[in-house]
């Protein structure tokens, strides 16, 4: 556990707000929570400083009134960090991290399709992965989104 | 003055034989390839929100489905997790298990890939021979499972099937001849001069690239880079057995066959080790339907790269949330890159160099001339063609060698 919590206390250390929000849950799982408020600072400090530099991967998670984004980060000897940010539903306006990650767009776009989040810098390009008919403000990932009963279609199959 | 020799293809989505459609979007002056647009999802089926309305044993066999090559890559990386919030300890065996199906599953996966890529240049006999050679880890895998895709080994606390000593004779037995015949690729990989010309310096992908877009699995191995998740954040029973992680520093096609059949050799290593050291024991143990409430973030090394399970549980009998990336996501990213700047022809070879799992790379191409509003349509295996035919006009032809070699069989 020694790399585990070397990196936790350089956290600490670093950014005294963080305390009592890492944890370290196994050998090479370190889990941090932050306020979005600081959430570039740490991302930059775990990105630069202590080689966290492969985004493995952005999920959201509605936790009811918030919409919870988990970045993801991994390092050469298989440590991942967890940063989980949380933003209020009704404004969950996120910046890219496109300057750190550049192959955070696909992701990023995965956030704005099903769950409805706002991303500020993303380049112009395809969404992803809804169609492009997609109807508006319907964010298939977030708790209180049901699938439709009639499904297009359906009506054709049953007379078929 | 307009620019005649600026053209815009679009190559996907749909074609009636595709399981797996995607888009890419190609600008192109002459047959140089100025940038490509790439558009995703057409296969996107929903199952991280099915998950959420599923039992954790319902959810590992629709998980199980979202990929029909690498299945018990998703179900392992699903089932890790789960294990992990529940604080399960899973038996020695079950571990040995899974480790010897996950190899089996990359064997068949590479020697898939090696015939597609003969194929996709023009070599159409190593695609025969490669994939008459999958049959042997097909049969192995319907021996053990009952499936040759799917195979329905892991359940939550260990596995379904336990290995009966006959069945490890066939293995092994398979084991030595499929060796025997990578060695045989190997050679005509790495000696060949018209397979070497064929793939050197085509899609390249510098280490330092491949670092910044994130690329995984063989992909970024090919490019200098030393990951893999069985030697990095070892699971199942990969922290048991040696292997050597393959990279190679051409950083191209050649490179990412290169590493794809070396690492063959390290997989069937890693199958007689298992074997050799598989403990006696119980296959599973019994988990509460109930996961208490956690989350986990598990890991595995794929054949295409790394893949990661996300697993948020609420102390019901269904998870809160399950978030899935699989490798071809990580790799898509770097194909732009890859074909800047290259020649049209080699769009089928790169595309398929990723070994991508959206795809089977057969699809429709429409051809818009940019200014003249001219429009004429060209099916994939005319770009196939048109790949081939552009090579052998500039040297590299594979007509002898496919004769030679079929003349020898």
């Amino acid at each position: 556990m020694q790399l585990e919590e070397k990196i936790r206390d350089d956290f600490r250390q670093q950014f005294p707000f963080l305390e009592g929000n890492i944890t370290i849950a196994r050998p090479r799982r370190i889990s941090i929570k932050v306020a979005y408020a600081n959430f570039r600072e740490v991302l930059e400090f775990a990105m630069t400083r202590e080689d966290l530099d492969h985004l493995c991967a952005i999920t959201g998670v509605d936790s009811g009134e918030n919409l919870c984004f988990i970045y993801h980060l991994s390092r050469e000897n298989g440590l991942v960090l967890n940063l989980e940010t949380c933003l209020p539903k009704e404004k969950p306006v996120l910046e890219t991290v496109i300057p750190y990650f550049p192959d955070a767009e696909i992701y990023e776009r995965e956030l704005i399709d099903l769950f409805g989040a706002q991303v500020h810098g993303l380049p112009s390009g395809n969404r992803y992965p809804l169609t492009d008919d997609w109807p508006r403000g319907e964010y298939p990932l977030r708790k209180d989104w049901r699938p439709k009963q009639e499904e297009p279609g359906k009506e054709e199959f049953k007379n078929a | 003055m307009h620019d005649t020799h600026k053209f815009k293809i679009p190559v996907g989505p749909q074609h009636p034989s595709l399981k797996e459609p995607e888009s890419f979007s190609v600008a192109l002056r002459g047959e140089k390839i100025l940038g490509i647009d790439i558009r995703l999802g057409y296969n996107h089926r929903g199952i991280e929100k099915a998950c959420e309305e599923r039992s954790y044993i319902q959810d590992l066999y629709l998980i199980e489905r979202v990929c029909g090559i690498c299945s018990h890559s998703h179900s392992t990386c699903f089932v890790q997790a789960v294990e992990e919030i529940a604080k399960v300890e899973v038996p020695q065996r079950a571990l040995y298990i899974r480790t010897l199906i996950g190899e089996l599953e990359r064997i068949h996966s590479h020697f898939l890939w090696l015939g597609i890529a003969g194929h996709e240049i023009g070599f159409d006999t190593l695609l025969m021979y490669a994939w008459r050679d999958r049959e042997i880890v097909m049969d192995l895998l319907a021996a053990l499972s009952g499936n040759r895709v799917n195979y329905g080994i892991n359940t939550i606390g260990g596995v379904r099937r336990d290995i009966k000593k006959e069945e490890i004779k066939e293995i092994l037995k398979g084991m030595d001849t499929l060796e025997e015949r990578t060695l045989y690729y190997i050679k005509i990989a790495t000696e060949e001069v018209t397979m070497i010309k064929r793939l050197s310096g085509v899609g390249k992908l510098s280490k330092k690239e491949a670092l910044r877009l994130g690329a995984v699995g063989p992909t970024a191995r090919a490019s200098g880079i030393n990951r893999d998740v069985r030697k990095d954040d070892p699971y199942a029973a990969y922290a048991e057995v040696s292997f050597k992680v393959i990279t190679d520093d051409h950083c191209d096609v050649y490179a990412r066959a290169v590493v794809r059949l070396k690492e063959l050799l390290e997989s069937f290593s890693i199958i007689r080790q298992i074997l050799e050291k598989m403990p006696e024991g119980p296959v599973a143990v019994k988990v509460p339907r109930k996961i208490p409430s956690g989350e986990a973030f598990s890991r595995y090394e794929a054949p295409r790269g790394e893949d990661v399970h996300y697993v948020k549980s609420n102390g019901s009998e269904m998870p809160e949330r399950v978030k899935i990336r699989a490798p071809t996501l990580a790799n898509v990213q770097a194909v732009k890159r890859m074909l800047e700047d290259r020649f049209l022809a080699d769009l089928p070879i790169v595309v398929a160099a990723i070994d991508p799992c959206f795809s089977c790379t057969d699809r429709m191409v429409e051809i818009d001339q940019i200014d003249s509003g001219e429009r004429r349509v060209l099916v994939w295996q005319e770009l196939r063609d048109f790949s081939i035919e552009w090579h052998r006009k500039n040297g590299i032809d594979f007509s002898r060698l496919n004769k030679k070699l079929k003349l020898r069989k």
